[in-house]
């Protein structure tokens, strides 16, 4: 650590990552439960002063739509969302997400929730980013066990958006689509191509050397804590308070 | 012409063995009281559709033997983990699961309310979720070429059950922002709805509450059940009753904890 490097969570760090995937858009939509995409998300909008919009779904503070449960899966038909995140029981090195079980569908031995919205938002979503804290052989499997959302798709299938990076607890990996596999981009401060190596159940591409992943800068985390954190604190009182000692206020 | 119910089992009369129930996700309004009454009651074989997830409610069915199937794109108690009782029923074989995913179940509901026979949604084409459903067909679009599209059967329930915040004399029901509960109203054959308390007055005579108000025409049943979503939320009324969750959470992780559940909250035994 520099001089000038100030300590920081590793949620801090995995936010800050995602909000520059998130880059220049107008739309980003975080499903239930995502907190670290969230805080991503707050942050990216604090950046570019109200824009872009964020739909915290979930939240009746931070979705503006009135149209029923369907407004937001009519919005991404129309493209209208430009950033999504997904999770996945388990995801594969073909970027495909399972959401619903392990092992023969009949008679499965492991069963999630379901789906959700991931069969047909990782089509008509540009940028999904894939996000799984839990970076082991057990959820970056050789192949998923079930298909709740292909990686790709055959030429003929009207497809305007996929996945395009995922990111655990250990690295950052793109996502190439013409051929549907990942790259690894950059270890987190703390880990090593080794651990990603010998905890990743799929094979990917990677450059001769893998840099480390940037820390986030002090106006980064300033941001996080002073500006987002409150925010967030309304939607995810747990997270904020763990992670940013911050107490929603009454 | 909707009436007040006399009673809550009155009001869930239409609810029979073997039909065919919608209930909307665990934000917008979910008759739990009603829930607990038609377990007591005993009702069997429901085949669930859930627009478009469930929680708690399904768990609890489930685990008392009321389902015969879900239509669903996912059961789960959110931040309080699995839900127990689906799991077990799954990997146990006990009930038919309809995998889907939320804009599916969402198009399909719209399909009913247009009277159309399908309707059809981009997206889906290479997943498992298309392979395992039978009913659902993949076309080409017949206005371009080489344009293959998933196509949805209509999803018609026999009743759709829901809570909301309040309903008049006429049955006009508001729900507010809970459009969904307004297209699962138009889609089924019959609604029954629980409420917190009556509105004096005539709920489409009011502009503003109007433009959030579920016809009555469309209501079959109401009955006013204070605090009928507990332990759920109620939108801007009341929230999740976090420690009752995370005690169900804890207790339906076993067949026996899920029975004492029962006797507590359902059944309302005294510990003997």
């Amino acid at each position: 650590m520099t001089p000038n490097e100030a300590p920081f969570r590793d949620e801090e760090l995995l936010a800050a990552v995602v909000a520059d995937l998130i880059g220049d858009v107008r739309h980003v939509a975080v499903g239930n439960a995502s907190p670290i995409p969230a805080t991503a998300a707050l942050l990216a909008r604090t950046r570019g002063n109200g824009r872009p919009y964020v739909s915290l779904l979930g939240s009746p503070k931070h979705t503006f739509f009135t149209d029923g449960g369907r407004e937001l899966f009519d919005c991404a038909g129309q493209g209208r969302i430009d950033v999504f995140f997904l999770s996945g029981g388990e995801i594969d090195g073909e970027g495909n997400v399972n959401l619903v079980s392990v092992g023969d569908y009949e008679k499965p031995i492991a069963r999630f929730p379901g789906s959700f919205g991931s069969s047909y938002l990782y089509f008509v979503v540009p940028k999904v980013i894939l996000f799984r804290t839990e970076h082991s052989k057990r959820t970056l499997v050789p192949k998923v066990s079930f298909i709740s959302a292909p990686g790709g798709s055959a030429d003929n299938v009207r497809r305007t958006g996929g996945p395009i990076a995922l990111i655990t607890n250990r690295c950052l990996f793109s996502f190439d689509r013409t051929r549907r596999r990942f790259r690894l981009e950059s270890v987190h401060p703390g880990h090593t191509l080794d651990e990603v190596i010998a905890n990743t159940g799929f094979a990917f591409e990677q450059p001769p050397i893998v840099p480390i992943t940037p820390v986030p800068s002090a106006e980064t985390l300033r941001l996080m804590r002073e500006v987002v954190a409150p925010e967030l604190a309304e939607v995810y009182p747990q997270f904020a308070a763990k992670v940013f000692a911050v107490r929603k206020s009454a | 012409m909707p009436v007040i119910a006399r009673s809550l089992d009155d009001a869930l009369a239409p609810i029979v063995d073997g039909c065919v129930l919608a209930i909307p996700r665990e934000s917008t309004g979910v008759a739990m009281a009603a829930t607990r009454a038609l377990i007591r009651r005993g009702v069997k074989r429901l085949k669930l559709v859930a627009l478009p997830t469930t929680s708690l409610q399904a768990d609890l069915l489930v685990g008392a033997g009321c389902v015969e199937s879900i239509e669903t794109s996912a059961v789960s108690l959110g931040e309080f983990g699995p839900a127990p009782r689906f799991t077990a029923a799954i990997l146990k074989g006990a009930i038919r699961m309809k995998d889907a995913t939320c804009p599916a179940l969402h198009a399909a509901f719209q399909a009913s309310e247009k009277g159309v026979p399908f309707m059809p949604l981009r997206g889906l084409i290479g997943s498992d979720v298309l392979k395992h459903r039978a009913d659902w067909k993949v076309m080409d679009n017949p206005f371009d070429e080489n344009d293959p599209i998933v196509l949805l059967p209509a999803i018609k329930p026999d009743v759709t059950l829901f809570h909301a915040p309040m309903a008049d004399r006429n049955g006009n029901v508001w729900i507010g922002r809970q459009r969904e509960l307004v297209t699962m109203a138009h889609a089924s054959e019959r609604t029954v709805v629980t409420v917190e308390n009556l509105y004096d007055g005539d709920l489409l005579a009011d502009r503003t509450l109007a433009a959030g108000t579920l016809p009555g025409f469309y209501v079959e049943q109401v009955a006013v059940v204070e605090r009928g979503g507990w332990p759920l939320p109620l939108p801007e009324h009341y929230a999740w009753d976090g420690e009752h969750l995370a005690e169900y959470a804890r207790l339906a992780t076993t067949e026996d904890g899920f029975k004492k559940y029962l006797d507590k909250y359902v059944y309302e035994r005294q510990a003997a």
